[in-house]
């Protein structure tokens, strides 16, 4: 069993650990105990309330918050949202005996060795992607600084225990104490005193815009900041649009599940790719014409680049259409 | 208790090197921020080169892009290192931070970075699971850059299986043989000897050798320390072995009957030599050596000659290693027989078989074990 399948796990323990926060231990059976590394989550497969049809079957992804090194026992901790879609309720409902349907540890947010400094930011719930990392390179000898962002200490699961363990490299940042965290000065000190320093964020979408804009506005490398994405999907839903390239008299249509770079393909055209992850830029096309809103869904090309418009990945960017409410349409040439 | 093994399992000619565990990567002197240096650790080919600041870094050499040794490129920025080919830059944890010809850094774009740690002279590195590492199992050779001892040592690069060089160190009846110009003495395998080994991976052998002839290099030591000393002396090696591959042996002798066994050493000299081997290949070792001493601190000629003198010594040992991985390799059908000798020695493959099987690395059971062998 690879660690994507899933399996029923035990609940072994739930206990509150903050305001609307629980935490919940669970023990998978023999077969599927894997090692969880800092920055893991388990995907869960959750019931939320499905209208007059009662509940259907979703999938959650939570981060794994500490674990023991054999992966019998693993814990999540899950904030109970008011604007929930039902997991976390579903979640906060488990009792000790009961089972969690999840897939072993899968990892999206790995913690790099070697960097000069770290800084971990953590918004809330948000610390339950960080707080082994914090442990992880603390025990490495990293130079480690941890801020911990909150609007007051109830709502901030595990600080306690995580300044007795890890002393001063804890900084909270508690908004209704007056410490309030200024993302813009801190990411400034950064620049100014240790540009080598490796960031990791996690925590709600502003704390995540907040960070991701104070450090470009600083000049510091993108490559050093780091967040947890659960896949990129782009910014508009996927619909089907038409593509066409001139030079090789191809018209296709590109549907929903399928690339603009498999339909050509499939169309006769010979092109050139290799990651197929907008990462590589070997499939990167001249753009002609567009009808509609280009969704660039790789970080190949940057960002003016995309915004310009004169070229397109054609590994994973899609075209939606535009608010005109025409045909969406891409027009591509060769290089 | 645990079942037995299988006869000759632990005695592989060849043995596997774990790798979680730290091996001494190079003196910290060979480690600089002017230039990256090649080395091979466990298997793992590595560029080593210190950051602006200071502190030392260990890369997978081999550029994430078409693999181009990291080591001939050159250091660059704070903390980075240029692929020599292309120019693609990684900084100290292995991430690109720029590539050629784009404006963009593909974010997949890494060569792994091993945890690093300098202390006692060295710097060490962690082939293995990088998250399992911890510097607080170092083993401890705090004798290099303590200022109660002094010395200095060298760097053998053996061409043989790391293990051969513990075989040789655990035992040191040898020097009767090898080294009979310097340290060797008959008593040395008329002597008993203890083994001990420690629940946390250590194992020491201790022997005693009372009121002996001083060997050459003894005799000059005590010289050093008791101007004209003369007559016999009661000698002493304790081996303290900590896994993986650390050898820390306290030597000396004092004059005899004055009670250096009982504790005192107050009329003797006391010297550790300091051994820590890094497999390279299967069959191929970095052998750090060092040899201190606490006494006559302030000088540099005697710290010059007895580097000089046991790298002589050591010197007879490789000749003597260099050999016998020759005849190993000559004869795949041979097994290794144990004699007691050995005691210490075995200690060592035991401790190191079940770390390897802790890694899911299980030494393989020999097609032709020693019982099944017949003349």
């Amino acid at each position: 069993m690879n660690a994507r399948t899933f399996h029923d796990a035990r609940v072994v323990e739930t206990a509150d650990v903050a305001t609307g926060i629980r935490r919940v231990v669970l023990e998978p059976p023999a077969g599927a105990r894997r090692r969880a590394d800092p920055g893991t989550h388990l995907d869960v497969r959750v019931e939320v309330p499905d209208g007059d049809r009662g509940v259907r079957p979703e999938v959650r992804s939570y981060s794994v918050v500490d674990s023991s090194p054999d992966g019998s026992r693993l814990a999540l901790t899950v904030h109970l949202s008011p604007t929930s879609r039902g997991g976390s309720a579903h979640v906060h409902g488990l009792r000790p005996g009961d089972v969690l349907r999840c897939t072993g540890p899968l990892q999206n947010f790995p913690v790099r060795i070697g960097a000069e400094r770290y800084l971990l930011i953590a918004g809330g719930v948000g610390i339950t992607a960080l707080a082994a990392a914090a442990r992880t390179l603390t025990r490495l000898g990293a130079h480690v600084d941890l801020v911990y962002a909150g609007r007051s200490r109830d709502r901030m699961p595990y600080l306690a225990d995580l300044q007795a363990e890890l002393g001063e490299r804890v900084q909270p940042a508690v908004s209704d104490e007056g410490t309030r965290l200024d993302v813009d000065a801190l990411l400034a000190r950064t620049a100014r005193q240790a540009p080598g320093t490796e960031a990791y964020v996690c925590g709600p979408l502003a704390l995540l815009d907040a960070v991701t804009h104070a450090w470009r506005r600083h000049g510091l490398p993108s490559t050093a900041l780091r967040y947890e994405t659960f896949g990129s999907s782009g910014r508009h839903a996927a619909q089907a649009f038409r593509v066409q390239l001139p030079a090789l008299g191809i018209e296709t249509v590109v549907d929903p599940g399928s690339t603009v770079l498999e339909s050509l393909q499939r169309s006769g055209a010979d092109l050139m790719y290799d990651c197929l992850k907008g990462e590589c830029g070997l499939c990167v096309l001249p753009v002609r014409r567009v009808d509609g809103v280009v969704d660039h869904r790789d970080v190949y090309l940057s960002e003016d680049q995309q915004a310009d418009g004169g070229s397109v990945c054609v590994c994973v960017s899609r075209v939606a259409a535009g608010p005109e409410g025409r045909e969406p349409l891409l027009v591509l040439d060769l290089p | 208790m645990t079942e037995l093994d299988v006869p000759g399992r632990v005695t592989a000619k060849i043995f596997p090197y774990p790798l979680n565990a730290w091996y001494a990567a190079a003196w910290d002197h060979e480690v600089t921020a002017k230039a990256p240096v090649a080395r091979t650790v466990a298997g793992r080919p590595l560029a080593l080169y210190r950051t602006q600041d200071g502190r030392p870094v260990a890369l997978d050499d081999a550029c994430w892009h078409r693999l181009a040794p990291l080591s001939q490129g050159k250091l660059v920025g704070r903390d980075g290192i240029q692929c020599p080919y292309h120019g693609l830059q990684y900084n100290a944890a292995g991430r690109c931070t720029s590539m050629p010809a784009q404006p963009t850094v593909n974010p997949s774009a890494l060569v792994t970075s091993h945890p690093v740690v300098e202390r006692y002279r060295y710097v060490w590195v962690w082939p293995g699971d990088p998250l399992l590492a911890d510097a607080d199992t170092i083993p401890d050779m705090h004798q290099m850059d303590s200022p109660e001892w002094a010395g200095d040592g060298l760097t053998i690069e053996a061409p043989c299986n790391y293990q051969l060089i513990l075989d040789n160190l655990m035992d040191l009846t040898h020097e009767e043989f090898v080294h009979g110009s310097s340290i060797g003495q008959a008593e040395l395998s008329e002597s008993e000897f203890t083994t001990r080994h420690e629940d946390d991976g250590s194992v020491t052998v201790t022997r005693w050798m009372r009121d002996v002839e001083p060997p050459p290099f003894w005799l000059k030591n005590m010289r050093d320390k008791f101007p004209g000393f003369s007559g016999r002396v009661d000698r002493w090696q304790i081996i303290h072995y900590y896994a993986p591959s650390t050898i820390c042996i306290d030597v000396g002798v004092a004059e005899a009957g004055t009670g250096a066994p009982e504790g005192d050493r107050s009329r003797g000299v006391n010297g550790y030599v300091m051994n820590t081997i890094t497999p390279e290949t299967d069959t191929t070792s970095h052998y750090f050596w060092a040899f201190m001493r606490n006494y006559r601190l302030e000088s540099q000629l005697i710290t010059t000659q007895l580097r000089e003198g046991v790298h002589g010594v050591f010197a007879e040992d490789e000749a003597m290693l260099v050999a016998q991985q020759r005849a190993i390799d000559a004869n795949p059908d041979k097994v290794f027989y144990s004699l007691t000798i050995d005691a210490g020695g075995m200690w060592v493959r035991r401790i190191l078989d079940r770390m390897l099987a802790a890694e899911g690395r299980s030494l393989p059971v020999p097609s032709s074990t020693p019982s099944q062998v017949t003349s």
